[in-house]
């Protein structure tokens, strides 16, 4: 139970710095010159935005892992990838789609005489995004991104269908053992609501941190 | 968009056919040989949306209107009553209905049946439903309190007021999050596979068990993807399109 609840916050925890590093480099692709480029980014993120996360938590591991695998002597096939890696890869690109989603939307409701500002100074258009474009879409899409992690925390609960440990499979398999699922039931609950909790407070207190003064209530 | 999914659709499928053994049939006529069960099994995922966003709209209203009530012994339990539904995980939602309600229910006319795919539209709703409620909520409170004070000057009570006033002006804002939560439910009706409902996904590992082969592995879940983003693509397009219309230019 309590490996389950460890695997739970470890996926989270991966999943939430995956899922934010990609929605920073793909909003970052977003401002390319090249169009081909937008046009991937822009095709990633709707497709998976709009498929369903546990279809393709079963197209990657069910049929991507397939072929990444080595055939030992006896003829049996070895992933090289474990069950754990494959939820975390899928995990991170469904939530990092909404992510790049956020910061795009963000980043357009930066006026547009900033950026024309920083390039006027002399940035470069990556110094403009590192220090400039990118901390003010930050802050814009800061609620949004809120909600997307906590939804990508409870999103987690789908790496039961890949038999990874975490929370929910390791308390199915409690309750196949003992008979007690009310009680595990609540438990679950219990711990979920306890894991956001602390996700939202955390979230909070860096939104307090960064907040830009005399913006917002 | 269309260009793109077709693109990927194609490239499985010719990877997949480049690893057919010979002798055994192509990938696109086994495809087409499923597509008839399969497109069964997702018009129940579609209808499996329907009935629970029916469900779970209707209790959510209900759950809205005790939010914004003013008494606090009302706002206060309907409060935590949504907060449990709506941070807890879809998946466990639907474990809590599935294990928890019995199969059939007794009642002195008969035994009414309870079929799991019941049992799984009821735990979609109960998610549903709490987020429904917030949308109801932020949509109601997005109007200006000075409706209210006319309302009330004019000698509305409050079910009339809400009724005849501000409903009628906060359902243009409660649309485009009301279809995107919609198109979320679409996708996780899938949820229901894990439980054992004959949907569209359960229905995919059965065609690939019975199959057998490996390579038909990536067109088959890529099959099923490409559906679910034809369907839900389209919502998603025109509930920006309803965004725009009806934000205020800022």
């Amino acid at each position: 139970m309590l490996h389950g609840f460890e695997m739970t916050v470890w996926l989270s925890i991966v999943t939430i710095a995956a899922s934010t590093l990609i929605g920073v480099i793909g909003v970052w692709l977003l401002g390319t010159r090249w169009r081909i480029v937008r046009q991937i980014i822009t095709a990633y993120v709707q497709f998976f935005r709009n498929t369903p996360p546990l279809v393709q938590l079963y197209f990657f591991f069910f049929a991507l892992s397939p072929l990444l695998s080595t055939h030992s002597a006896d003829g049996l096939r070895h992933p090289l990838l474990n069950n754990v890696f494959w939820a975390s890869l899928s995990l991170s690109l469904f939530a990092g789609a909404f992510n790049v989603e956020i910061f795009r939307s963000g980043i357009e409701a930066i006026p547009r005489t900033t950026l024309e500002a920083a390039e006027s100074l002399g940035f470069s258009r990556l110094q403009s995004f590192v220090r400039i474009m990118f901390p003010l879409a930050f802050r814009i899409g800061l609620p949004a991104f809120t909600n997307n992690i906590v939804n990508l925390v409870k999103t987690t609960s789908l790496a039961y269908a890949i038999a990874v440990p975490e929370l929910l499979y390791a308390s199915s398999q409690i309750w196949s053992d003992e008979l007690n699922v009310p009680e595990m039931m609540v438990f679950i609950l219990i711990a979920y609501i306890i894991l956001v909790a602390i996700v939202v407070w955390a979230m909070e207190l860096i939104e307090k941190r960064l907040r830009i003064p005399g913006y917002g209530l | 968009m269309l260009f793109f999914s077709i693109l990927f659709f194609a490239g499985s499928v010719a990877f997949a056919q480049a690893q057919t053994a010979a002798g055994e049939p192509g990938v696109l006529a086994t495809l087409a040989k499923w597509t008839p069960l399969l497109f069964h099994g997702f018009l129940f995922n579609i209808a499996i949306s329907v009935f629970s966003m029916a469900l779970g709209s209707l209790f959510g209203v209900v759950l809205g209107i005790f939010l914004i009530s003013r008494r606090v012994q009302v706002e206060r339990p309907a409060y935590w009553f949504m907060q449990i539904f709506r941070n807890a995980p879809w998946l466990v939602l639907m474990f809590f209905v599935m294990y928890l309600t019995p199969f059939q229910f007794h009642t002195p006319f008969g035994t009414i049946p309870f079929p799991d795919w019941i049992k799984a539209t009821v735990g979609l709703a109960l998610p549903v439903m709490a987020n429904v409620s917030e949308i109801f909520r932020g949509g109601v409170v997005s109007l200006p309190y000075t409706q209210w004070e006319a309302a009330q000057s004019l000698g509305f009570d409050y079910l009339q007021t809400l009724r005849l006033i501000i409903v009628p002006q906060a359902v243009k804002r409660m649309l485009p999050p009301w279809m995107n939560l919609y198109a979320i439910l679409t996708q996780s009706t899938t949820l229901a596979s894990i439980l054992g409902v004959t949907e569209v996904l359960t229905l995919t590992r059965n065609v690939l068990g019975a199959e057998g082969r490996t390579e038909l592995l990536m067109p088959f879940y890529g099959y099923v993807l490409v559906w679910f983003f034809l369907y839900c693509y389209p919502i998603a397009v025109y509930t920006k399109r309803l965004e725009r219309r009806f934000s205020v230019a800022s």
